[in-house]
């Protein structure tokens, strides 16, 4: 089906095959949160200034409230969920809690997304904090002055370097 | 959700025209940064889309054997920012990308969506009008192509006809070899922000005279506009720090901001007089002038 | 050993793997959706309203307008109730209203199936308005007879007057020295990442259950039984994990209606999540202040008088009213409370957003005006301003003027001390004389404030504290301190491991305050949860520990006081050796067929002390002066808050609180349309909170002194940290240019202004910059 309506999606999320049903008129954001339950995926905007709901679709990081459900088609959608397994935090995760650089955490999922892809894309590089601040700077955070997250962060470069 | 009422999808440019002819209210949407912000606020005139997000043949950086420099519509900015070809060629336009929103608004804003939303802050704007960037549309009846500063009409308005898609952007060999330029923009917000002026400057120099200039801003009229006074007058000058006061000096004849509740005329002014010298200086420097 | 230790967050990995369950995220397939039909002009009253149309629409389940709701006026401030009736919160509001206040204002709200629906619903409602001009400068809305925003007030919500340390005319009088300055801060938003949001249901047919990102729970039940006339115990609310408040989830904005419509669509959930445009001028703001000092001092800087002058603008609505102006003066009088003070506000209506409690609460702004007036008289005897501050200040043994009351800890000046050191302020001192020329400059400032531990003796401060042992051995605890993101439940849970001697890990405070189960606590407001709280923990973990020392006695059959607690342990109290497992004991005391039972405690109690706070902010700042921009090389903040709890928890405090405090000094402003009252920025591209790349390096540091009014030696620290960045920019940047920047926030416009009134602007230009 082409126009308005409902349409039939295959993606993969968390690493899971997925198909869905899934109305066109839907931001990823919702599909996400109202049909698979994944509730990490915050919104706080609904314009892509916040970047509370960001989301990784083929290792990129996008604003989910503005991004279509049916473009994920044929993608690979990574949130917070997948992040952690075997009950073991991943490298990311594990600096946010360490480092206190979670407070209210409402923007913590969607930080650590932008975490993620930043540390996966320049995986064994050195990096300026500048470099640090300004890929994180789609993401709003009103509680931490993103003083602890710049050291979560930088924990995370560091730990690749050292191997 | 949003209030659409049909979301058609094109899988080619082509199919993407035929669509368009067949929904006549239909507007497209690329990265849909700009287009589902309008549709949330509730502007019906967006709940007709057709759908070019996946276009392939959009997404494209290449050299033509004639050295032009191609990039498709499709990219988004932080491709831009990535292209070892922009990088090495036009590395303005890179700070341009690199100036737009924050990531996330990087990886989904497309170049092709910045432009033909016609407004006057768009980042990537200013570089392309000195890089006398020429655009390439498809329609119809076949293909196109308009110089940039034609195609801005007025406010949030361009010259993309009934049923046509901007397809690409072609920077060509003599606007781009052994210019230097460079894009600053001046924003409230180091990121996350629209620029209160943005100025982009282009320029060649040989033995310490200018011998080309090109001065571009956004948001100093009602769509980003060339500084062409300005330029004739200091073509073939000695570089030196008074060219610098001259070309703030002229650049306020050439401009015509307005004042909003965002910022009053009489500091956009004084704002663009500044970048005028800050970004003529950058880019001199980087074209190995000293003075 | 807990308290002062390096633990973790109770929260952090329910957070970091996107398992903490916030109010939006008890998703309900059948819950409908409600959304206000709000007024487009800021000031008059519905002529007609025509909700006909928009309820024949296919999905809407029902539309309400001020016709249809309580005839009841209730007051929203999160106040604890106050016995004294001249002690009230202002009752100026209905549900829904057909007199218009601000732009923004509740006439109307459609239920629908969904928020599409809804939107289509509201944009068939018909209404006509007959329009007043919009009061929105405080000339216009003090001017003998001006059009009353609320019949009867004459525009003024509040007023007093105080004066202590001495008269202050004489004491001017007798001052060398008398300047006079005008401060002006602006009207500022909160922008807590999750926007206000509730919904309600009803678990039988008289009882509602409200779901709710609120800071105080009890209160908006008691809230909520007022404005619907229902008894507070057919109320329930739930507080989840929440996303922020910072003062603007102190009031009551949705509860009461929620709450309403499931009543009216019988026992159906309803949900009310605001758009982040709605919330930064539906909800509150921060008051904007006028405020005038008056600063006598003597030729060797000793200061003998200070009198201010304050206007406070509260919106459309009084909500947390004059206290804040009120609560604004007292806190800061602390911090120089050797000289004659008078301090007179009064708190005005105006047709634009309501404000309300927000971080800090009328400190930030009376700081900002009390310490630029306090440098500019340093300046005045070109006295170095920190020696200035150092005569000046409070120390350890000096009575505060207010409330007559020792103060028992106060390490102020170490905190100068150490900033001044930090900054390495003599150094750059000298090494920017030389940057005070030229298109670009440097400078240093600095600005102190004095902040208090909760709202005693205005309110009554009480907290409850749960404890239960459990069979594992380890300990729950209920607490009804609401954790908002501040780390309430993490220094609760250090406390109760501290006094009863538990390993950190075995203590678990049972997240979500419920007011069914939650014992009482007023909420989280003025910074007073750890202080409140530590003195009920102290004392349920005290009683708790010796029953459970007691009941080893009966187990083992040995004599009381035989017996510790040493982590997971009953040991013997004289030789440290093992005599059984927490679990052991815990086991029997359940189990046991004959003696024992579940090992609980319970303490609610009132503190009835307010320990000052004390701290700084040292800045060294560049000033691009064609740019009009300032950039902060380094910040760092001082505080003394007593026993630091949690030092990295404590150091995220610090961090995001100056964070606010940069935004307010340099960017951060809703700005109004003086004509027509319409909010130019509600959103958070245009409203400017900063960014990552916004923000330099926040340094902070902590003057531990120890409070003996509090049970674990702590103070407040939660909203202090704002205070003191603006007036410290604004002192640096008057440092680095010679220009004072008297209103906030010191915007490249504002800039461009006064240095262009200055003569800073060369009209020539510089091009080496």
């Amino acid at each position: 089906m082409t126009s308005h309506g409902f349409r039939e999606i295959t993606f993969s999320i968390n690493g899971k095959e997925k198909k869905l049903h899934i109305d066109v008129r839907k931001s990823l954001l919702e599909v996400l949160r109202e049909q698979l339950g994944l509730t990490s995926v915050k919104q706080g905007c609904a314009v892509g200034e916040c970047g509370a709901c960001s989301v990784l679709v083929d290792d990129v990081l996008i604003d989910s409230c503005i991004f279509l459900a049916v473009w994920a088609h044929g993608k690979k959608v990574r949130t917070v969920e997948g992040e952690a397994k075997n009950r073991k935090l991943s490298k990311v995760q594990q600096a946010y809690v360490d480092e206190g650089a979670v407070q209210c955490g409402f923007c913590t999922p969607g930080f650590i997304m932008a975490t993620t892809s930043f540390v996966e894309k320049h995986k064994g590089e050195k990096k300026t904090r500048e470099e640090i601040r300004k890929d994180h700077a789609g993401n709003l955070c009103r509680c931490t002055g993103y003083q602890n997250i710049l050291k979560a962060v930088e924990k995370c470069i560091n730990s690749d370097l050292v191997k | 959700m949003f209030d659409l009422k049909k979301n058609i999808k094109a899988e080619t440019v082509d199919k993407a025209i035929k669509h368009l002819a067949e929904n006549p209210d239909a507007k497209l949407i690329a990265g849909g940064t700009d287009v589902l912000i309008k549709l949330r606020q509730g502007k019906s005139e967006y709940c007709e889309l057709v759908d070019i997000h996946d276009i392939d043949e959009l997404k494209f950086i290449r050299i033509d054997d004639d050295k032009s420099i191609v990039i498709g519509s499709g990219m988004v900015f932080s491709k831009i920012i990535e292209s070892d070809i922009i990088k090495k060629h036009i590395p303005m336009l890179c700070e341009a990308a690199e100036s737009l929103g924050g990531p996330q608004v990087r990886n989904m804003a497309t170049i092709g969506g910045n432009i033909c939303n016609g407004v006057t802050s768009a980042d990537s704007a200013s570089s392309l009008f000195t890089l006398n960037a020429i655009l390439i549309l498809k329609g119809e009846d076949g293909t196109r192509e308009i110089p940039i500063s034609d195609f801005y009409l007025g406010p949030g308005r361009v010259d993309l006809k009934k049923c046509e898609v901007l397809t690409a952007f072609k920077i060509t060999h003599d606007n781009y070899q052994g210019y230097f330029g460079h894009y600053y923009k001046y924003a409230m917000r180091d990121a996350m922000d629209i620029a209160t002026i943005g100025c982009a400057v282009c320029l060649k120099t040989k033995n310490g005279i200018l011998k080309d200039y090109r001065i571009a801003y956004g948001v100093a009229g009602p769509v980003p506009m060339r500084c062409r006074e300005t330029e004739k007058t200091v073509i073939n000058k000695k570089v030196s720090k008074d060219l610098l006061d001259e070309i703030a000096k002229t650049v306020e004849k050439d401009v015509n901001p307005r004042t909003s509740w965002r910022a009053s005329r009489e500091f956009r002014i004084n704002i663009i007089k500044e970048l005028s010298k800050r970004a003529t200086k950058k880019a001199l420097k980087r074209a190995g002038e000293k003075f | 050993m807990a308290v002062g230790k390096l633990v973790n967050r109770v929260d952090a990995v329910a957070k970091v793997t996107g398992r903490a369950e916030y109010t939006d995220d008890f998703y309900r397939p059948d819950m409908l959706v409600a959304k206000y039909f709000r007024s487009s002009i800021a000031h008059g009253r519905v002529k007609e309203i025509n909700v006909e149309k928009a309820r024949k629409l296919p999905g809407v389940e029902a539309i309400f307008t001020y016709e249809q709701v309580p005839r009841i006026k209730f007051a929203t401030a999160g106040h604890p109730f106050s016995m004294d009736p001249d002690h009230k919160d202002v009752a100026d509001r209905l549900l829904l209203t057909r007199n218009i206040r601000f732009m923004g204002d509740e006439i109307a709200i459609v239920v629908a199936e969904d928020e599409i629906v809804a939107n289509k619903a509201l944009k068939l409602i018909e209404v006509s308005y007959e329009e007043y001009k919009p009061l929105i400068h405080p000339d216009d809305i003090l001017k003998q007879g001006a059009r009353e925003i609320h019949q009867g007030s004459s525009n003024i919500v509040g007023e007093h007057r105080y004066e202590c340390g001495g008269k202050v005319d004489d004491a001017l009088k007798g001052a060398d020295y008398v300047i006079k300055g005008e401060y002006v801060t602006p009207m500022v938003q909160h922008c807590h990442i999750e926007n206000h949001i509730s919904f309600a249901y009803m678990d039988d047919l008289d009882r509602i259950v409200i779901v709710s990102s609120t800071q105080i729970p009890h209160i908006a039940r008691r809230i909520v039984g007022e404005a619907l006339d229902i008894p507070l115990s057919r109320v329930r609310v739930i507080k989840p994990f929440m996303g922020g408040g910072f003062g603007n989830k102190q009031d009551v904005v949705l509860e009461p209606m929620v709450a309403f419509l499931t009543l009216k669509l019988d026992g159906r959930a309803v949900q009310i999540n605001l758009s982040r445009e709605e919330c930064m001028t539906g909800t509150r703001t921060r008051h904007p202040f006028h405020v005038q000092v008056k600063t006598g001092f003597l030729k060797d800087g000793t200061m003998v008088a200070r009198k201010m002058d304050v206007l406070s603008v509260t919106g459309g609505y009084a909500s947390h009213g004059h206290s804040v102006a009120a609560a604004g003066g007292s806190k800061s009088s602390f911090l120089y409370p050797r000289m004659a003070i008078e301090y007179h506000a009064r708190t005005i209506y105006a047709n634009i957003p309501v404000a309300g409690a927000m971080r800090a609460y009328g400190s930030p702004q009376v700081i900002y005006a009390l310490e630029c007036a306090t440098e500019d008289a340093a300046r005045f005897i070109g006295m170095d301003p920190i020696e200035f501050r150092l005569k000046n200040i409070v120390r350890q043994g000096d009575v505060a003027q207010v409330t007559g009351k020792e103060i028992l800890s106060c390490g102020l000046s170490q905190c100068l001390l150490k900033g001044k050191e930090l900054i390495h302020w003599d150094r750059k001192k000298k090494e920017y004389e030389k940057y005070k020329t030229g298109p670009v400059r440097r400078g240093l400032g600095v600005a102190c404030f004095s902040y208090a531990s909760g709202t005693y003796p205005v309110c009554v401060e009480v907290a409850g504290v749960r404890l239960v042992l459990n069979q594992d051995g380890t300990v729950h605890v209920q607490v009804g301190a609401t954790e908002i993101g501040q780390g309430s439940d993490t220094v609760v849970a250090q406390m109760v491991a501290e006094t009863l001697g538990f390993p950190f890990e075995n203590v678990r405070v049972v997240q979500a305050q419920d007011t069914d189960v939650s014992p009482f606590d007023t909420g989280a407001y003025a910074s007073r949860q750890a202080y409140v709280v530590s003195n009920a923990v102290f004392r349920a973990a005290t009683s708790l520990r010796e029953k459970i020392l007691d009941y080893a006695c009966l187990m083992t059959g040995e004599k009381h006081g035989k017996f510790d607690i040493v982590e997971e342990n009953i040991v013997s109290a004289d030789s440290g050796k093992f005599v059984l497992t927490m679990k052991e004991l815990a086991v029997d005391s359940f189990y046991h067929k004959e003696r024992g039972g579940q090992l609980t405690s319970e303490v609610s109690h009132k503190t009835t002390t307010n320990a000052p706070v004390f701290g700084c902010t040292f800045v060294d700042v560049l000033v691009d002066i064609p740019l009009c921009k300032v950039k902060i090389n380094k910040i760092v903040n001082v505080h003394d808050s007593g026993v630091i709890l949690n030092p990295v928890q404590a150091g995220g405090q610090v961090h995001g609180g100056v964070s606010m405090g940069i935004g307010a000094a340099l960017s951060e402003e809703l700005l109004i349309d003086p004509e027509t009252g319409y909010i130019f920025n509600n959103n958070l591209l245009d409203y400017k909170v900063p960014t990552f790349i916004d923000l330099p390096e926040i340094n902070h540091e902590f003057v531990e002194t120890f409070e003996p009014t509090s049970g674990y030696g702590n103070k407040s620290l939660g909203e202090p940290p704002v205070i003191t960045p603006p007036p410290a920019i604004r002192n640096a940047v008057l440092d680095a240019t010679g220009v004072s920047i008297n209103t906030l926030p010191m915007s490249p416009h504002k800039l461009f202004a006064l240095f262009k009134k200055n003569g800073l602007m060369d009209p020539k230009g510089k091009a080496d910059v």
